[in-house]
């Protein structure tokens, strides 16, 4: 942020009204030359996402202010990209209604979605226009796989990022010496909790591990304490939980009081075990949980720098923030490489080009059938207060520390 | 098969967890004695009530108990006062426009509270959440116990209240008679907004003891609606002690069928149980009318 | 009486037929064939508990049956959309009929009729959002390919031009039960049930009748929604959102009342749609607005729109 970024005091009003003045006086040539490009951004902002659609949203928002800070879209002569947002209420209804609507205004592409239900029609409704899509982070594989040819996919899938999780906890488990064998899955019901659930106890036993008990939950879960009831009964060496935030909080408290310590906590997609807020509010309940998730390059130092401004803006620290950020970014670059707000032009662009992954770790993006083949999940761990990337190799902060002691 | 601590510890829990949803369903089923209504707005006000403990521990530096004694009195008033100045004018008296009057009014304060205080989940930082009371080889929550005593008590009291004090006697009177209520002199629309006060202080007593182990963002009351309305119909609409006792049976049942089919299939459990219930005997447990 | 009765029917249908042809933007016609679809649901919903009385919080029971017939006979079964639209409409009648003959049988009424349909949803939701056969939790999703057997059409007028058949023949019934002696019965059992009882009326067949035709019509809305979102899950399918649409739009439109459910479903829509220029930077202020409208509505039309409507011409001397 620049120091004139300050609230418009009376001069900037003046002089922004004679500069207005003057445009207005302008020979509608020169007006040409400052064009605006218009990006649809659709986030849940109210409603059951509220909170993810919110995040998601600030990270456009900030990829926008920085892209129009640095000069705009340099291939177009410094075209500025103007946001449009759509409110999806956490409904596919409304989700394609709003994308309808930033068809009707204009937009060049659109970015965001988060839920893949609320992605499924608005990517639907934006292919009637051949208007050019970037899912953010919507996981189900099936997105990507209809045949709809203006829909690209930034995030890994959800074969991707569980195909990851799994290699690496089978590395992580034998880098220590094999000290987990049995394990409990805690899942919530919904699209991604079942399919992992699915997958796990389809692939965990054929990597020597032993499946005591796979436990579904709702969303939003009342109470967790049957199910820590039952993994004390079990005694896991580790417990894998994929759910949303309350009810990880819900779950990591029950177990700290009912004195429930497992080897490992090894969540994959998990809604607090990479929430810094969760850290901060429970240091003692969240210390050692590992998380394999969206996560932003640490080695870039623009992820601490986003990291700052989203504290700064009274909000907490998730990956919705650089994942938006990032594909924004892009949606950008693609803009530029195509020349212009032509759809398809943008779509071909999309199809065959290579693209900066903005903060997430996926080097150049390259899409095929729509997703993002560079993309990856990383692996955090909670230590020390602080989430720390443990895996892979390349973009580790810190050693893992497991199996946890007892 | 389980062991049977850990079944005897199952049932604990449900009862417990049954305890406080009891608390928000006596809300439901004492609004819904007297003024035949099915208050759409009932989540939406237990989520206020959480935030207003919320915001007494964060910046009050209250503790949820001692809370209680500003969020009861607080969220009586704001009771009063919405069926007094809302509920009551806006709907006329006609029960299909209570029901949309208050679900307007659940739109409006599920969506106040998220434009307030955004979507974020908070909790409430209190050492108290972890400690537990050793039984034997039990670890049994200490929040919850407190609960569970808590709840009972103000079922208690509630109960007194009705039968013996004139407040109680002339919500008694408009529950059964109306019209009747009026011809004595009875000020009813009053005793509609005392009622719909005292379910708002229900709600108040239930956040308070739902805070220290629970979360809240604009959202988190929903997820006790439906159980508080099955809760409702089992223990027979309008009836305090159907309500105890169809708000303990729901948290056993819930636990059990939780431990056997999990938690997610597990809530057919409780669904099932109360279509087979109203199916034999549509009054649920405690009804009178038919 | 009667033909100047049908005169705003019949008007408010041919003004929906031409409105496409006005060179609408393709978010009103997108706007329009999602408000149909729930004023068709809310139409069936009125059948049942606008004419009969019976208020059902679970009309997503058949919405969603509807919806996954069609959905799962497609993709698993290879049906062609037709056969799935008509299998869905069916299904849906027979839930109909099965939570119908128990509850009604039981002698539930009221709050806790209401309430057991509410159940029944839930446990379908639940069970849908297990089940292998509807895509889990995953949901379903049909291929986009516009072609007549799948029910799509490149031309999207061609679909809204279907959901308003549907919904012009579900006025059609809604004006013969008006009319009819099953409607009679129907209105006589809502009155008073132990009366319309003595009078010869067997109050279980018609109020078995009434839930048929209702989940039908709300059966046939979720079809028409999988058809138009090519998208389906538990949540969308079972979930209380559109069993409180489908009774919100007849009441604010005007309960009992044939063009109730259609009025308010425009009514409630088209209100949603104008909060929405009030959303800016703060999230919730719009719903607040809608809300706020919602609620001063019911104060100043507590008979519905429609009501309203004949109470203003009630006044005008003109008229009489």
């Amino acid at each position: 942020m620049t120091p004139f970024d300050a609230k418009p005091g009376r001069r900037s009003v003046l002089r922004g009204g004679l500069a207005a003045a003057s445009l207005v006086a302008m020979p509608a040539v020169l007006r040409a030359q400052a064009p605006v490009v218009k990006l649809g951004i659709i986030q849940p902002v109210t409603g059951a996402l509220a909170n993810d659609g919110d995040l998601g949203r600030l990270g456009a928002e900030l990829a926008i202010q920085d892209l129009n800070a640095a000069g705009g879209l340099k291939a177009l002569g410094g075209a500025r990209l103007e946001m449009v947002f759509a409110d999806s209420r956490s409904n596919p209804e409304t989700a394609a209604q709003e994308t309808e609507r930033l068809n009707g205004e204009g937009v060049a592409a659109i970015v965001g979605g988060f839920a893949s239900g609320l992605c499924a029609t608005a990517t639907q409704a934006a292919a009637r226009y051949d208007l050019p899509y970037m899912i953010d982070v919507g996981v189900a594989d099936q997105l990507t796989q209809r045949g709809l040819r203006n829909t690209f996919r930034f995030a890994p899938s959800f074969g991707m990022v569980t195909g990851a999780a799994l290699d690496r906890l089978v590395a992580l488990n034998e880098a220590a010496g094999k000290p987990a064998r049995t394990v409990v899955i805690v899942h919530e019901d919904g699209l991604f909790g079942s399919g992992l659930a699915k997958l796990l106890q389809a692939e965990l036993p054929k990597r020597g591990f032993e499946i005591l008990e796979t436990i579904a939950h709702p969303t939003p879960a009342r109470d967790m304490a049957n199910v820590v009831l039952r993994i004390r009964s079990l005694q896991p060496d580790l417990v894998i939980p994929s759910h949303y935030y309350g009810e990880f909080v819900l779950m990591a408290r029950t177990l700290q009081q009912q004195r429930v310590r497992p080897k490992g906590i090894y969540a994959i997609l998990g809604g607090a075990a990479s929430s810094l807020r969760f850290v901060k509010e429970f240091p003692q309940a969240a210390e050692g949980v590992m998380d394999c998730n969206h996560w932003p390059d640490p080695r870039n130092p623009k992820s601490a720098e986003l990291r700052r401004r989203t504290e700064a803006a009274g909000r907490s620290f998730a990956y919705n923030v650089p994942m938006n950020y990032s594909a924004v970014w892009l949606m950008a670059e693609a803009i530029e490489k195509a020349g212009g707000a032509d759809r398809l032009k943008i779509i071909e662009a999309l199809s065959t080009g290579s693209f900066g992954s903005g903060v997430m770790p996926y080097g150049q993006s390259r899409f095929d059938k729509g997703q993002n083949t560079s993309a990856m999940p990383l692996n955090t761990q909670v230590q020390g207060g602080d989430v720390k990337v443990i895996a892979p190799a390349e973009y580790a902060e810190a050693k893992p520390n497991f199996p946890l002691k007892a | 098969m389980y062991a049977p601590q850990i079944l005897i510890e199952a049932a604990l829990n449900g009862l417990m967890t049954g305890a406080v949803y009891a608390l928000i369903a006596l809300g439901l089923t004492l609004v819904y004695g007297v003024l035949h209504i099915i208050n759409f707005a009932h989540g939406a006000l237990l989520t206020c009530a959480m935030f207003a403990v919320w915001g007494a521990s964060a910046w009050l530096r209250l503790d949820p108990y001692a809370a209680m004694l500003a969020v009861v009195p607080l969220m009586f008033g704001a009771g009063y006062a919405l069926q007094r100045c809302v509920i009551g004018p806006a709907s006329g008296g006609s029960d299909n426009n209570i029901l949309l009057v208050t679900l307007g009014l659940s739109i409006v304060l599920e969506n106040g509270l998220l434009a307030i205080f955004r979507s974020d989940t908070r909790t409430l930082d209190s050492d108290a959440a972890l400690q537990v009371v050793e039984v034997g080889p039990l670890l049994l929550s200490t929040p919850r116990l407190i609960g569970f005593a808590t709840a009972l008590a103000v079922t208690g009291l509630l109960w007194l209240l009705l039968e013996r004090t004139d407040t109680g006697r002339a919500i008694r009177a408009v529950a059964r008679e109306k019209l009747g209520a009026r011809l004595v002199g009875i000020d009813v629309d009053h005793v509609y907004a005392v009622t719909f006060g005292l379910g708002c202080a229900c709600l108040a007593v239930a956040a308070c003891l739902l805070m220290p182990t629970f979360y809240v963002n604009p959202r988190s009351g929903a997820a006790f609606v439906l159980v508080a309305f099955t809760i409702v119909v089992l223990g027979g609409m309008g009836s305090i002690a159907g309500a105890l006792v169809g708000g303990l049976v729901v948290g056993v049942v819930e636990s059990f069928s939780g431990l056997f089919l999990g938690d997610s299939l597990g809530q057919i459990g409780i669904f099932l149980i109360f279509i087979l219930v109203l199916l034999v005997r549509p009054t649920g447990l405690f009804g009178v009318r038919g | 009486m009667t033909r100047r009765d049908a005169l705003p029917l019949v008007a408010a249908l041919a003004l929906l037929a031409v409105l496409p042809f006005c060179g609408l933007p393709g978010s009103a016609l997108n706007f329009l064939v999602t408000t149909l679809i729930i004023a068709l649901a809310g139409l069936g919903w009125n059948v049942l508990g606008g004419f009969g009385g019976q208020y059902s919080f679970g009309h997503a029971a058949f919405f969603g049956t509807g919806a996954y017939a069609t959905a799962v006979l497609q993709l698993r079964f290879g049906w062609n959309a037709w056969g799935g639209l008509a299998a869905g409409i069916g299904l849906g009648t027979l839930v109909g009929l099965a939570i119908g003959y128990l509850s009604f049988r039981a002698g539930l009424r009221g709050s806790y009729f209401a309430l057991v349909t509410l159940a029944f949803a839930e446990v379908f939701r639940i069970l849908a959002n297990a089940a292998d056969l509807t895509g889990g939790a995953a949901g379903l999703l049909l291929r986009l390919e516009p072609g007549l057997a799948t029910l799509q059409f490149s031309d999207r007028r061609l679909f809204y031009l279907l959901v308003l058949a549907f919904v012009g023949a579900a006025l059609l019934a809604s004006r013969w039960i008006e009319r009819s002696r099953f409607g009679a019965h129907l209105i006589a059992v809502r009155e008073n049930e132990e009366a319309a009882r003595a009078l010869g009326v067997d109050a279980l067949r018609v109020k078995l009748g009434a839930i048929a035709l209702s989940a039908g019509i709300t059966a046939a809305a979720g079809c028409l929604y999988v058809q138009h979102f090519l998208y389906l899950d538990a949540g969308v399918a079972y979930g209380t959102w559109i069993s409180v649409e489908a009774l919100l739009a007849p009441i604010v439109g005007g309960i009992g009342t044939a063009l109730g459910p259609l009025v308010g479903a425009l009514a409630l829509q088209g209100l949603g749609e104008a909060t929405k220029l009030l959303a800016g930077g703060v999230p919730g202020i719009d719903l607040v607005a809608f809300g706020a409208c919602l609620i001063a509505v019911i104060a100043f039309a507590p008979q519905g729109v429609v009501g309203l409507v004949r109470r203003l011409r009630g006044r005008r001397p003109a008229e009489a």
